[in-house]
């Protein structure tokens, strides 16, 4: 079977580091079983930083066994129908339907119809109603968790937030409900899980619309379980070195290198950012702990590039000791660090200098994302142009030949100037670095995105800009630099059409009803929707029409809307601690213009995160160094 | 002037290691992209002092030669590594085994002064497992194949179609005499029925002529029918022993590591 379809190597798992433990570990069927999945191809799903850290830390335990399992592309869904293969794990290619728990960790709401692929696959009922006590319990995690609502039919439960503990807590309720008979069957282990709290059950909660559509409000429907679900929230990373020993495949995946988290969650309060709001507060992981897990992390796996990952690396306290001591430790020995996601400021050309004293000074990158003084205070990202220019031509002068710059086009208020004002910021550039650098082949790419507002910011109740004035403005935008004859040849430019960020739109803030849009484009045959060769704008269209024909939402109601401060939205009932005047308070500073600092540094601004959660930012410095690798 | 890296040029190789691995179970579908990435980073994991080619970007000293096609087992793959130390050739056997998953598995290591396993190797022993396939069809079907002048086959490559003369390559082909399958990894195959075994000996030619293109041409023009899919397992790599070979054997080749050994096709224990 194999030998017939693509990339064979991605279904046989085998990678180093992969375990299979005996199906019975404990006798009487006590062991619990937790198949994990990220709902994308091999090659994008095994890098996957959440999943890993799970599967390292159930195999960990003696009474659990974790296996994976990833999307199929569609010749090997062909395949596998006509053979009667089930969804299977990559592991010990054993049947998903077969094991207790089915967790599936959603980055990006794209990968949605992903999930109901698998589940038919699997042979198991894609409506959660539908399904027996012989089929797993299907839990959501990841990002997308945090407005689960558009897959409240097809999933059993979600988790908010950090994994690590709710992960274990689950296989312990799960452990015990087995221990007990699995009193009340199914219905009795996820009435157990919503009522411990650990997890948000869609099942037991009803939703009430108004007339014109909107939501009136959503009530628990069984004693015992929340009103309020809170996300989870690992404190002190220190004692969470995982992933110890990271998967490496045989196969080409996006991701070669070994990931370490240097802190978890970010306070700098960028207004589009649902990572940044969610995640908070900082959790830093000490310079000794992120010294150790490099050091056993290469030693495991023999990758070449080592990545320090966060949602803004360069703000770890210590992170200048952290760069300088690992470049040390690594001199000559071929190992390249790098630092994805670093703010713009002169600081990071000197860290970007360190880093890349190993391997080659290629391209740096920054994220601006808006393209006008006035729209980057309106998103809370405090960098001014001369900072940026200055920046710049620093990293140029080191003999830094590439730049890109990050950009996102739809953001709130936005005008078409501002978006011009992109064209002016990379002309400067390229003017300043063949300034600095002394010569004329220096490069700076533009790349933009197109926003998608999303649940838990500031940018919640936002209209989402239409595509067809995105598309207008990027293409505005490019003319513009591509006809200029001093500096277009040195400026590339890449963006996205808008299209995808609608459909994005939609499964980001929508609510219960979406799930019948996603259910007719899943049997419409759409599958891979981040992918722009499987992605289809037309199906999505068409679909949603059909499904809200007669009814007062539609696709536009739910992207393109404005919302109000009284408007109940669908995730109100899922807490990630943000205070919800205080977020409007944030939208209206916005639209004002007005900046609000990072907490790190200045007094709380009551976000409400911390006394909501009972938790506590986590910084260093701790003032200690590491030392150099002495070979034993 | 053509701008110089500033690091100081590296330590030169003193010693080459010729290396013969397995590729099984279900790693016979790695490709050798995926072996050669998985292999240097064993090489990095075993901490072996690799020589390193000079310029810009340092590549490991490292060559590969014609790997097994996906999907394809071996018994009998060959690589050559270059070191800036010289190591004891069972040492690295041992660190490098372990430091790959298994299923890619190090058999034997070699030491030489010079890399040069390319010319000791021209042609390869092939062993092909038919499902439910019956012995006396495929006897035929052998004895039609052999009987041909030519036995062209087309194949889509990356620049078009390309035939391909199965005929003139194959300079041996038998079936096996023990009919049983090896393939322990059941799950892909389900069970282990009676099956036919060929065995051929097939000359490396440019463009290369395949174990599935021989299949092909025994369907095509001997009226072979596999209806389950075929495994394939390289047995041996060596030179071609031009000694015409006895009746009712394949021809012989040399074991590329050991010259003056026989390379018979023959699992090595």
């Amino acid at each position: 079977m194999l030998p017939s379809v693509q990339k064979p190597i991605q279904y046989v798992g085998g990678e180093l580091h992969a375990t299979i433990k005996d199906w019975d570990l404990l006798p009487d069927d006590g062991t619990i079983r937790w198949a994990l999945m990220y709902p994308d191809a091999y090659e994008v799903g095994l890098p996957n930083q959440g999943v890993q850290i799970l599967y390292e830390l159930l195999n960990e335990r003696a009474d659990t066994l974790a296996e994976r399992t990833y999307s199929v592309w569609p010749d090997m869904e062909a395949v596998m129908r006509t053979h009667g293969i089930p969804q299977f794990t990559v592991d010990a290619h054993r049947p998903v339907r077969t094991f207790d728990v089915f967790g599936v960790s959603f980055s990006t709401e794209l990968g949605y119809t992903n999930l109901l692929t698998a589940l038919d696959l699997a042979g198991i009922a894609i409506n959660a109603s539908d399904r027996t006590d012989d089929d797993p319990i299907v839990i959501a995690g990841g990002h997308a968790a945090f407005n689960p609502e558009p897959i409240a039919d097809f999933i059993d439960a979600a988790v908010l937030g950090d994994g690590e503990e709710a992960a274990l807590r689950i296989t312990d309720l799960v452990k015990q409900w087995k221990a007990d008979g699995r009193p009340g069957g199914r219905n009795g282990l996820l009435n157990k899980l919503a009522t411990d709290g650990v997890a948000y059950v869609p099942s037991l909660y009803d939703v009430d619309y108004l007339a014109d559509g909107r939501i009136q409000r959503v009530t628990p429907n069984t004693v015992g379980v929340p009103w309020r679900v809170s996300k989870h929230t690992v404190m002190d990373l220190d004692q969470w070195p995982y992933p110890k020993k990271p998967l490496v495949p045989l196969a080409e995946t996006v991701h070669e290198r070994y990931s370490v988290e240097i802190f978890r969650g970010c306070t700098r309060g960028c207004r589009f950012c649902q990572a940044g709001m969610i995640t908070r507060p900082v959790r830093e992981r000490s310079i000794t702990t992120i010294g150790d897990m490099v050091q056993g992390g290469i030693a495991a796996t023999g990758f070449e590039e080592v990545g320090l990952l966060s949602l803004s690396s360069a703000d770890h306290s210590e992170i200048g000791e952290i760069a300088k001591g690992l470049a040390d430790r690594y001199d000559g020995e071929n190992v390249s660090l790098s630092l994805p996601s670093t703010r713009v400021d002169a600081f990071n050309i000197t860290l970007a200098n360190e880093l890349s004293r190993n391997g080659r000074r290629t391209g740096l990158t920054f994220a601006p994302e808006g393209g006008s003084e006035r729209m980057r205070k309106v998103i809370n990202k405090m960098v001014t142009e001369d900072d940026l220019i200055r920046t710049v031509a620093t990293a140029y002068g080191n003999g830094w030949r590439q730049v890109k710059l990050y950009f996102m086009c739809g953001l709130p208020t936005e005008t078409d100037d501002d978006v011009m004002q992109i064209a002016d910021m990379a002309k400067r550039v390229i003017a300043t670095g063949r300034e600095a650098a002394g010569r004329k082949d220096i490069r700076c790419t533009i790349s933009i995105g197109a926003f998608v507002p999303k649940p838990h910011t500031p940018f919640q109740w936002a209209a989402q800009l239409d595509w067809e004035t995105v598309d207008k403005r990027l293409k505005a935008l490019k003319a513009a630099v591509m006809n200029d004859k001093n500096y277009g040849k040195s400026i590339g430019i890449r963006y996205h059409d808008g299209r995808p960020s609608i459909i994005e739109g939609m499964l980001s803030r929508g609510d219960r009803r979406v799930g019948a849009v996603i259910r007719r484009v899943w049997e419409d045959g759409g599958r891979f929707d981040g992918w722009s060769e499987h992605f289809s704008f037309e199906r999505w269209e068409r679909a949603s029409t059909e499904v809200f024909a007669g009814t007062p939402v539609s696709l536009d109601w739910f992207t393109t809307r404005e919302r109000e401060l009284a408007e109940v939205l669908p995730w109100d009932h899922l807490d990630s601690g943000l205070d919800k005047d205080w977020m409007w308070e944030d939208w209206q500073d916005a639209i004002r213009e007005v900046e609000v600092d990072d907490c790190r540094w200045t007094p709380c601004y009551d976000c409400g995160v911390c006394p909501t959660m009972g938790t506590e930012i986590q910084v260093g410095p701790t003032g200690r160094q590491l030392l150099p690798l002495t070979p034993v | 002037m053509a701008r110089q890296p500033d690091h100081p040029p590296p330590p030169p190789v003193v010693q080459w290691l010729a290396i013969r691995y397995a590729k099984r179970g279900r790693l016979r579908f790695t490709s050798h992209r995926d072996f050669a990435r998985a292999f240097e980073r064993a090489l990095r994991r075993g901490g072996l002092p690799m020589g390193y080619s000079a310029g810009f970007t340092p590549h490991p000293k490292v060559s590969y030669l014609g790997a097994a096609p996906t999907g394809v087992a071996s018994e009998a793959e060959y690589v050559e590594i270059g070191l800036a130390e010289a190591r004891d050739p069972d040492d690295v056997r041992r660190d490098l085994d372990a430091a790959l998953p298994p299923g890619l598995d190090i058999l034997t290591i070699q030491a030489a002064a010079h890399r040069g396993l390319a010319d000791r190797i021209d042609a390869s022993y092939w062993r092909v497992e038919l499902p439910n396939g019956e012995q006396p069809a495929v006897a035929s079907a052998i004895e039609r194949f052999l009987a041909l002048e030519t036995a062209p086959v087309d194949r889509l490559m990356k620049d078009g179609k390309r035939t391909v003369d199965t005929r003139a390559a194959v300079v041996g082909m038998a079936i096996a005499r023990d009919g049983r399958s090896s393939d322990a990894d059941a799950q892909w195959h389900g069970d282990n029925a009676p099956c036919a075994i060929i065995d051929m000996v097939v000359r490396h030619t440019t463009p290369a002529v395949r174990p599935d293109d021989v299949l092909t041409a025994l369907r095509q023009a001997a009226a072979l029918s596999t209806p389950v899919t075929p495994l394939v397992t390289r047995l041996a790599q060596g030179r071609l022993d031009e000694a015409l070979p006895a009746p009712g054997e394949l021809p012989r080749l040399a074991d590329p590591l050991a010259p003056d050994a026989v390379a018979t096709g023959l699992p090595p224990e």
